[in-house]
């Protein structure tokens, strides 16, 4: 990328495990039970059409017959033994949750991600720009503010639905879900993006460059931007968290993902139904699941909150 | 005439410091406006040091920005080399762009902690466009070199050097559109004076070698001494006097200027007592009348409470002071 | 010699860091005589606002005295708890730091901090408090010190809060000042009266005042004697004077130097190559020795001592190991 990298670059693998993040990572327990677990719970989703028992949502592969198989008891009639059991249509609880991880993630991530392009874009234009642009844009975040945000993703879900055809909704409902969850999540970035650029923007270094004349675009792409991440990423982390919690609810309330492209909210849903009739293990093992998921990732991000701000080093 | 690279005429800057709108409507308060530049006119000769003096608010830094053009002139105008900046715009700015630079105040602030060195170095070259490929490296090699530094220095980041070695990097970045004239913005007051020696010694070895026009702003008088060929004296966004630095030195004429020399702590001085000077700095938002610096003035009459006192020119500078002008000082 | 008022001796503070422990303060010794203005010199990170925190015990942590002692009229107050450290602070030993904002509390009125302190140091009643604080103010040159005593700090200018902090410093009528870089922030024309100030209120007063600036004009103008700080070391200590027109440690007379002044016209500054060695790569020997240009063999290898050399004078150099040593 730049001419002036080093050529030893074997080093940057020793130097990145040196650096000060790695290290408060290492000797941080919770950072490091975290990571783990988040590790596990990830690699697992994005495995899991190899490393789940069988495809739970192949009809080809269920048998009735095994519903309601408690964990590691042998079924009744079929004799097969299931970690974590199965529900009610004979699937295996540890294949759906692994398949619901992959679905709540990617819905998690993505969401994230748009709503980080977005917040990061208004943030660095409402910061760097100011004025009036500034004012409008911050107003507008303000307002959203005064919504729950699970509230407004359900607004933009259910405007978003009333706009597609019916026979596109299943398909779409996944992209409509990170669009509303995204589009309720934007402010938090581009408030934080904005004070950092207004901070940044001022520095000398940036002077330096309007000095000789860089473009304002240069000057906030290639100057401000790798200056405001580190608060970004913080957010990020603990965005993910809130945006699987987000999908779960939504999934959870019927309006997220349809019960063939099931998340771990969905699945859920459906256990709850159970919980009285004594097949606890269906509701419980994925909500476990959410939970350690959500947890984790959250202790991640209040790690990482940590670990950036010198002031606490 | 003399040959003038920069000249100021009437540079005038106000801020607008008001509360924002609502704020005004509800405590029924008027805008508020801070002048920190008004009328300020001098010039900078071809290959000389001249230095702007001042304490807080004067307006010192202020005139350094909009002369590179960070901020813009409320009145007056800057010409450069016969073209005036202001106004200007596209390719012709582009290329008076390429002939003036910057040194920063602070040098933890003033390079990106982000890039490597080289790009640092590199980036008002590939601006300018004035090499590309191996020739850009090779150019930033060379110039780490000129400021004391080494080629290897190019790959590391900033926070691998000290203040002394990363003022150097922006010299270098400074020198690296080949510039004929160089605004230093207080360039060695974030500095350790053993560190600040180094600087101002390569800053004239500098001078010397690539034939610069150095505009340098200071609040230290030792340091101006040290460098300047002329100086200005700024209070309160007004010049004072405009001297020949020897003559500054040794025969101060504005009030102000005396005040300052007297405070200045010297070495020479143990035990001594400087003059005690009276009052501090008025607030800018709400100046005094007339001339400025009339309530700190020893010389101070009715007339300069009322009026403000217009430069006279005195010798190779001027004066701006009515004891000066009716010979009461 | 009668006994100094503050001593300090072999003075060792360390920072523990996972690449190793730094040492901020490496054996740290002088003294302070009664009612004398020792001013502190090096530059920055050179060591000596360290030495005011560990002497006022308000080392950031996880830094830690790691040896050494500090007494203040015989008696130790390194190792002493910290309520009594609460009580030596303030009371007997008054600080006065660079930024006046941070001393002073901005949410109470002159007067109630000023009372306050008087109060719980002396024991006087409200009104007799009141009095001595406006008394104070106007020592220090606030005018109509009687009529602003109530005002709030943002109500005061830099040099008139400075004015402030230098009266609350002293309103327990302490025996020793630490002043640690007073007139920093304030403009030059400001700096001469907080200077002049700080220097006749504690001469009337008889308190000590231990001057930390990095401004060589201020401590010329101001100190008895000066102690010169070189990567956490003392390089030299003497009177001021002396110091600074006949420099004994290399540093010292390269550091002297290197600071144009008004009256020198010289065309290059000497200056000392190299910068001051972070505190993870001091030099073995003399921490100097690299940037010396003295440099003999046996400063690569062993520290000098700080060695009497006769009228008050100590210097850390091997330049001036063999003569001299042992006048006191």
């Amino acid at each position: 990328m730049s001419d002036f990298t080093p050529e030893d670059r074997p080093n940057a693998l020793r130097r990145a495990w040196d650096s000060d993040l790695a290290y408060s990572f290492r000797t941080s327990p919770v950072a490091l039970v975290s990571g783990v677990v988040a590790t596990l719970i990830i690699l697992g989703a994005v495995l899991a059409p190899l490393i789940a028992p069988h495809n739970p949502f192949d009809p080809a592969t269920l048998n009735l017959m095994d519903g309601f198989t408690p964990p590691m008891e042998p079924n009744a009639f079929t004799g097969n033994v299931y970690w974590l059991g199965t529900d009610n249509q004979g699937r295996d609880v540890f294949s759906t949750i692994l398949y619901g991880a992959r679905t709540s993630l990617f819905v998690g991530f993505a969401a994230v991600l748009f709503a980080m392009t977005l917040g990061i874009t208004l943030g660095l234009i409402a910061g760097f720009r100011g004025g009036w642009l500034d004012g409008l844009l911050m107003r507008v975040a303000d307002v959203q503010l005064t919504f729950p945000s699970i509230l407004l993703a359900l607004l933009i879900f259910g405007v978003a639905r009333g706009f597609i055809p019916a026979a596109y909704r299943e398909a779409m409902a996944i992209w409509v879900l990170i669009v509303a969850i995204g589009l309720s999540d934007w402010v938090q970035y581009a408030r934080v993006v904005r004070g950092a650029t207004m901070v940044e923007k001022n520095k000398e270094y940036v002077q330096a460059a309007r000095v000789i004349g860089a473009h304002p675009v240069k000057i906030l792409v290639r100057h401000i931007l790798p200056n405001v991440m580190g608060p970004v990423l913080v957010i990020a982390t603990i965005g993910l968290a809130l945006a699987i919690i987000a999908e779960a609810t939504l999934s959870f309330l019927g309006v997220g993902l349809p019960p063939t492209q099931p998340s771990l909210g969905t699945l859920i849903r459906i256990g709850q139904g159970f919980l009285f009739s004594g097949e606890w293990w269906i509701l419980a093992f994925p909500s476990a699941a959410l939970l350690a998921l959500a947890l984790s990732v959250n202790l991640l991000g209040d790690w990482l909150r940590d670990a950036l701000n010198p002031r606490l080093r | 005439m003399s040959d003038a690279l920069v000249r100021i005429e009437g540079l005038s800057r106000t801020f607008d410091v008001s509360k924002p709108w609502l704020n005004r409507v509800i405590e029924r308060e008027p805008k508020a406006f801070l002048t920190a530049v008004a009328d300020v006119s001098f010039e900078i000769r071809r290959g000389e040091t001249f230095a702007l003096v001042g304490e807080s608010g004067s307006g010192k830094s202020t005139i350094a920005k909009m002369i590179v053009g960070l901020l813009a002139p409320s009145g007056g105008r800057i010409v450069f080399d016969g073209q005036p900046m202001t106004g200007t715009d596209g390719a012709a700015m582009r290329k008076l762009r390429k002939r003036f630079q910057m040194i920063f105040q602070d040098p933890f602030a003033s390079l990106n902690p982000r890039w490597r060195v080289g790009e640092i170095i590199a980036e008002p070259i590939r601006t300018f466009g004035l090499a590309s490929g191996a020739e850009v490296r090779r150019e930033v090699a060379r110039l780490l070199e000129v400021v004391g530094l080494g080629a290897r220095d190019a790959a590391k980041f900033p926070h691998e050097f000290s203040g002394g070695q990363r003022q150097r990097i922006a010299i270098a970045r400074a020198l690296s559109s080949r510039p004929e004239f160089i605004v230093c913005d207080e360039p060695t007051s974030a500095l350790d004076v053993s560190v600040q020696a180094q600087i101002l010694n390569l800053m004239r070895d500098l001078q010397d070698e690539f034939g610069l026009t150095y505009l340098f702003i200071s609040h230290d008088l030792s340091v101006v001494r040290h460098m300047a060929g002329r100086i200005g004296v700024l209070y309160l966004g007004r010049l004072a006097e405009v001297a020949e630095a020897k003559r500054l030195f040794t025969d101060p004429r504005h009030p102000y200027s005396r005040m300052l020399l007297d405070a200045v702590p010297d070495l020479a001085m143990t035990g001594r007592r400087r003059k005690q000077v009276e009052g501090e700095i008025p607030n800018p938002i709400d100046p005094p009348s007339g001339c400025a610096f009339h309530p700190r003035c020893p010389l101070v009459a009715d007339r300069c409470r009322r009026e403000v006192p217009r430069a006279v020119p005195s010798g190779d500078g001027m004066t701006a002071c009515f004891a000066v002008e009716e010979g009461r000082g | 010699m009668s006994e100094p008022l503050l001593s300090v001796r072999d003075l060792v503070v360390e920072f523990p860091t996972r690449r190793g422990t730094l040492r901020a303060l490496d054996r740290v010794s002088f003294d302070i005589a009664e009612g004398e203005v020792l001013g502190m010199v090096g530059e920055s990170g050179a060591g000596k606002s360290i030495t005011g925190s560990a002497i006022i015990g308000l080392i950031d942590r996880p830094g830690r005295i790691a040896g050494g002692e500090i007494r203040l009229r015989g008696e130790r107050i390194d190792n002493i708890p910290e309520d009594r450290m609460r009580s030596i602070r303030g009371r007997r030993i008054g600080m006065v730091f660079q930024d006046p904002l941070t001393s002073l509390n901005p949410l109470y009125t002159v007067a109630e901090q000023l009372i306050e302190t008087i109060r719980t140091h002396l024991g006087l009643s409200e009104r007799e408090a009141r009095e001595r604080a406006v008394a104070l103010l106007d020592q220090v040159g606030i005018p109509a010190a009687r009529r602003r005593i109530d005002d709030y700090p943002h109500h005061f200018s830099g040099g008139m809060r400075q004015r402030v902090v230098i009266a609350l410093a002293l309103a327990a009528e302490p025996e020793l000042v630490i002043a640690d870089e007073p007139t920093t922030a304030l403009d030059v024309s400001v700096q001469a009266q907080i200077i002049d100030v700080l220097r006749d209120i504690c001469a009337d007063r008889g308190a000590a005042v231990m001057l930390i600036t990095h401004d060589m004009g201020v401590i010329a103008e101001t100190a008895d004697r000066v102690a010169v700080l070189y990567a956490g070391r003392v390089a030299e200590i003497g009177p001021v004077r002396d110091v600074i027109q006949a420099a004994e440690h290399p540093y010292t007379a390269g550091l002297m130097g290197s600071i144009p002044t008004l009256t020198q016209t010289a065309e290059r500054l000497t200056q000392i190559p190299g910068a001051m060695p972070r505190l993870d790569a001091i030099p073995q020997g003399c921490a100097f020795n690299p940037r010396c240009p003295q440099v003999m063999p046996r400063c690569r290898t062993e520290r000098p001592d700080l060695l009497a050399r006769g009228q008050g004078r100590q210097v850390a150099c091997w330049l001036h190991a063999r003569e001299g040593v042992g006048d006191v």
